[in-house]
């Protein structure tokens, strides 16, 4: 029974993983850019969801709406105004803007309204257990994994049977080619960014809900392991991030429950560094050689 | 021509460095034109504490507590002279805490530095005390080795608050005499001294009453899921779990045991106060929950109530144990001046090395061998999400 | 290679060096600098040592590496077990913190092979985080709550360990085997197919810059008189990588720069952690759109003063741009 139990903390755990990652693999997917802002964007939404629900008394629906609503905007205008400019510049040059708007957002929240943490509200839903044979799920860990199956289910609806998700497919595949094909680059991108942080700003709310507490830098650990749920699922792909996502949570569950509750977060990067080495195009990743 | 560079290279060096060094000269003239703590009616002392980062609530309540305290004293002023608190805000971090005291010390010239809130940040500013000859006070810091590392008493090193055995002795008492357990969970933090050492006091005299720990987990600061732990825990069938945390990580480890169906009495220490607690956990989950810490707010003892008034006036907050040590650590030291005399370092170090009596709020202080404060503990039940005075249990 | 004039430019530079050391060692001798002082002034030292030993890995053989703070926590460990616990004496402590990390180095160094850019990124910061989770875990070192280690660290042997690092680093990169390097980083491809063993060199980049980060980290434990794992975070080597990339990748004088200008600027923000903070992601941004290349782009001072381009070749990374 506690094997079960672990694993019921494990899918919860890891829905929140796998919310995250698909923004990381969109993202990565199309612009090959390792966003480290979106753990932070996670973060903005989970204040944005605390203030709705705290300030303007919101519900639980429209407190999500609202911080997907803001922080799709915020997605675009981080898009917009640090990452653009740099479109033809080199990677490393990326990555570190990256890290500078990571830093930044951080830092620019602790400055106006300080590091100490906020406590979302205990009623938000109706807190039910579920005892099944010994094993207690909380109707909580059910909404959490089914709020990131609808959403990925329309996510994946909107890449693949929408014109915008034939854009962004278009854009993944060959920009250049895309752009001669008439589709507007630029706007397909942002409205990937969109997409992207919205699915943070909803995983932002449902983390606050779960876990009571957010500061912050709660975004960092969840957005680099969010990253590594998306490499282990196949960049890019995104039922593969929601199967990363998954696993992740799940390992880590298991470790905790052998013992080793010290050394989860460490296996978390022991995974990444063995599947970047050993298996690099991830579980559902078709393998791609480099060409001179 | 490339050896060329490397003059270039430390023709750069030596020209940063030598602005530095002048701005060193400038920096330096206007500090000791500004005023030493000796000369002038000011007599500098500085605070160390955790004003930001993950423990900030602690240092934070524990600076209310000693600006309270000073502001009161500077009413009347110590032989004619005024108090003058320069802070630090060392973010919750050890090494910043030592840069921190280094400036305190050396750049400001402060007379005594008020340490950190916790045990890790303090430690690591033991040194720079020892080395330099100035005194360090914390108000809360509850580890042993603060005052004593093996054997060997750190001289300049001084404490407001009682230490960790006794807290830990106490919680293992109330466990098997008062809530009747035989078996016992200690869930440690194990990124921090203060719980460690709880825990460790705790399995010893727990075990001493014929009591049997069946479960030692641990987890780090900053952690947010602790339900695989936690299923552990309730799997070992204890009757009972010790969790020596602090507040943040004790909140969601209450809220989440709770959800998992853990019924257990939880017991901690003086890590767990702080408003956070309630509002992290709910009033719910904290029912069946107790807590060893150095004052109640409801005690009725006269000096804690005018303290919790004026408190109350400035701040507009109960005070926590912290702001009272906060306090207290204030008149401690400031009784230490006042005998001291001149109040050089020195001298503030023999002052406060011979307190006698000094009626505190929590407690009247006297030290042992070792600088650390004899006092008597209290225990606070959690009802309704408030913190109730249980007993008080004397050394 | 050492013509007359050369060697001139050398011997003054290192005579300079030496003057800047006899002053400063005069100063904190007679009492004129306060230990503040020459805390910073130390710390200055062991960031300019972090700063070049980066900018071999990532400025000159193009390895984007994002864990360095692992190599230097690995130095401030293994040194701080050799004087606390082992009692040996100082020296063996610097050297030994030096060695073990440049093991780690290896070990970092042959996963790199297969990985490049953003991927090895992301693993190097793995990397980071592992070490850090390690040494959270072993009692014998404090675990979580970290050494207390005696402060053995003064001025006469940071300034000999940066002059060594400087020196070893530059003639490292004007050698054969640094513009081996820098053919890896421009093209790692075409250096493969011009029979450079590219392997060996990106490795070798790794061990040398890990083996002086090591040694930083011995200067840092043995300088703090506390070391905990929660020192050695991400945000440290983003720290350093800041220091690297202000100062221009590719630049040894540049990443030196940057290490003096900055750390001072974190000393008198130290009130300040949070606007210093936003005061250094802005930067970042602001620097990698306006100018990606840094402060020094991939010029030394020296060039400065010469008004000549002594080194052909782009900027850093490979080619792939973003979208």
């Amino acid at each position: 029974m506690e094997l079960i139990q672990q694993l019921v903390n494990g899918i919860s755990l890891g829905s929140i993983y796998a919310l995250i990652a698909l923004g990381y693999t969109m993202v990565y997917g199309i612009v090959k850019l390792i966003n480290f802002a979106h753990g932070d964007v996670f973060m903005v939404g989970s204040f944005v969801g605390f203030y709705a629900i705290t300030v303007m008394d919101l519900s639980f629906i429209s407190a999500l709406l609202i911080s997907m609503f803001t922080c799709a905007i915020f997605g675009v205008l981080i898009e917009r105004i640090a990452y653009k400019p740099l479109r033809n510049a080199t990677r490393i040059a990326a990555l570190i803007t990256a890290i500078g708007v990571s830093l930044l957002i951080e830092n620019g929240l602790i400055y106006i309204r300080g590091a100490q943490p906020e406590a979302y509200p205990n009623n938000v839903l109706p807190m039910d257990k579920l005892d099944i044979f010994g094993v207690s799920i909380s109707s909580q860990s059910i909404l959490i994994l089914s709020v990131s199956i609808i959403l990925m289910i329309i996510l994946q609806f909107v890449v693949h049977k929408t014109k915008i998700g034939k854009a962004m497919r278009a854009v993944s595949f060959d920009s250049e080619a895309a752009k001669l094909m008439g589709i507007n680059v630029n706007n397909t991108i942002s409205a990937t960014f969109a997409i992207g942080s919205a699915l943070a700003g909803a995983a932002g709310v449902i983390f606050g809900i779960y876990y009571i507490k957010i500061e912050p830098l709660m975004g960092v650990l969840p957005g680099l392991k969010a990253f590594v749920a998306a490499v282990l699922g196949g960049i890019g792909i995104i039922p593969g991030a929601m199967v990363g996502g998954l696993l992740l949570g799940v390992i880590e569950a298991l470790v905790s429950a052998a013992g080793y509750s010290l050394w989860r977060d460490g296996v978390a990067f022991i995974v990444l560094i063995l599947i970047l080495i050993f298996l690099p195009q991830g579980l559902f990743g078709k393998n791609k050689r480099e060409k001179v | 021509m490339k050896k060329k560079k490397l003059a270039g290279v430390f023709l750069s060096l030596s020209l940063v460095a030598g602005a530095l060094a002048g701005c060193n000269g400038d920096s330096k003239t206007s500090s000791s034109g500004g005023g030493s703590s000796d000369s002038g009616d000011t007599i500098k002392i500085g605070a160390n504490l955790e004003l930001s980062g993950g423990t900030a609530s602690f240092g934070q309540s524990a600076a209310d507590g000693l600006k309270l305290a000073i502001d009161e004293i500077n009413k009347e002023g110590i032989n004619g002279k005024k108090l003058e608190i320069v802070k630090v805000d060392n973010k919750s971090d050890a090494a910043e805490a030592t840069s921190g005291s280094i400036k305190l010390v050396s750049q400001d010239k402060v007379v005594a530095v008020v340490g950190s809130a916790t045990s890790t940040n303090t430690l690591a500013q033991v040194q720079v005390a020892q080395d330099n000859k100035v005194p360090l006070l914390t108000p809360t810091a509850t580890n042993p080795d603060i005052t004593n590392k093996a054997g060997k008493l750190n001289d300049y090193v001084f404490r407001t608050c009682f230490i960790d055995p006794f807290q830990g002795t106490v919680a293992a008492n109330f466990a098997s005499d008062e809530i009747g357990a035989k078996t016992a969970a200690i869930y440690v933090d194990s990124a921090s001294d203060y719980s460690k050492g709880l825990a460790a006091a705790f399995k010893e005299a727990f075990t001493a009453k014929g009591g049997k720990i069946v479960a030692e987990e641990a987890y780090v600061t900053k952690d947010t899921d602790f339900r695989s732990t936690l299923t552990r825990i309730k799997s070992a069938k204890p009757e009972f779990v010790f969790l020596p945390g602090y507040y943040e990580e004790v909140g969601l480890i209450l809220k989440q045991a709770r959800e998992d169906g853990i019924d257990l009495p939880f017991m901690g220490g003086d890590g767990w106060d702080s408003p956070k607690v309630v509002e992290i956990a709910g009033a719910e989950a904290l029912k069946n929950t107790y807590i060893t810490n150095h004052y109640s707010p409801e005690d009725e003892d006269a000096k804690i109530q005018d303290f919790v008034a004026a408190f109350k006036k400035e701040y507009n907050k109960t005070p926590d144990a912290f702001a009272a040590l906060g306090y207290d650590t204030g008149y401690y030291l400031a009784d230490a001046i006042k005998r001291s005399g001149d109040a050089s370092p020195e001298k503030i170090r023999q002052a406060l090395e011979e307190v006698k009596d000094l009626q505190l709020v929590s407690g009247t202080l006297n030290l042992d061998e070792n600088h650390d404060p004899i006092k008597s503990a209290t225990i606070l039940e959690y009802v309704d999400g408030k913190q109730t005075f249980k007993t008080k249990i004397n050394p | 290679m050492t013509t007359l004039k050369n060697s001139k430019g050398f011997w003054l530079s290192i005579v300079l060096a030496l003057i800047f050391f006899g002053i400063m060692q005069f100063s904190i001798s007679s009492g004129m600098l306060n230990p503040f002082y020459i805390n910073t002034l130390m710390f200055i030292g062991i960031n300019i040592m972090l700063a070049t030993s980066l900018h071999l890995i990532i400025g000159i053989t193009g390895q984007f590496s994002i864990g360095h703070a692992g190599f230097l926590a690995v130095g401030a460990y293994a040194s701080a077990v050799m004087t606390m616990k082992l009692e040996l004496p100082f020296i063996i402590a610097i050297l030994a913190g030096g060695i073990i990390a440049a093991a780690a180095g290896m070990v970092i160094g042959i996963p790199s092979l297969r990985l490049k850019g953003d991927y090895l990124a992301i693993a190097t910061l793995g990397f980071g985080e592992i070490v850090r989770i390690v040494l959270l875990n072993i009692e014998y070192v404090g675990g979580a709550s970290g050494m207390q280690v005696s402060h053995l660290t003064t001025w006469p042997w940071v300034f000999a360990c940066v002059m060594i690092t400087v020196i070893v680093i530059r003639n490292f990169t004007n050698s054969t085997h640094g513009r081996a390097c820098i053919s890896v980083r421009e093209d790692e491809t075409a250096a493969d197919a011009m029979g450079i063993n590219t392997t060996y060199y990106k490795v070798a980049a790794f061990v040398i810059g890990a083996f002086f980060a090591g040694v930083a980290g011995s200067l840092y434990a043995h300088n703090f008189y506390i070391i905990q794992p929660s020192n050695f975070g991400f945000l440290k080597s983003f720290d350093i990588l800041i220091f690297v990339v202000l100062g221009g990748l590719g630049s040894l004088s540049g990443s030196v720069l940057a290490a003096i200008l900055l750390t001072i600027v974190t000393t008198f923000l130290q009130d300040y952690p949070e606007t210093r903070m936003i005061i250094y992601s802005l930067v970042l941004i602001l620097m990698m759109i306006f100018r990606p290349q840094g402060l020094m782009g991939t010029r030394e001072i020296s060039t400065l003063f010469t008004h000549k381009k002594t080194k052909g070749g782009k900027k850093d990374g490979s080619h792939n741009t973003v979208a």
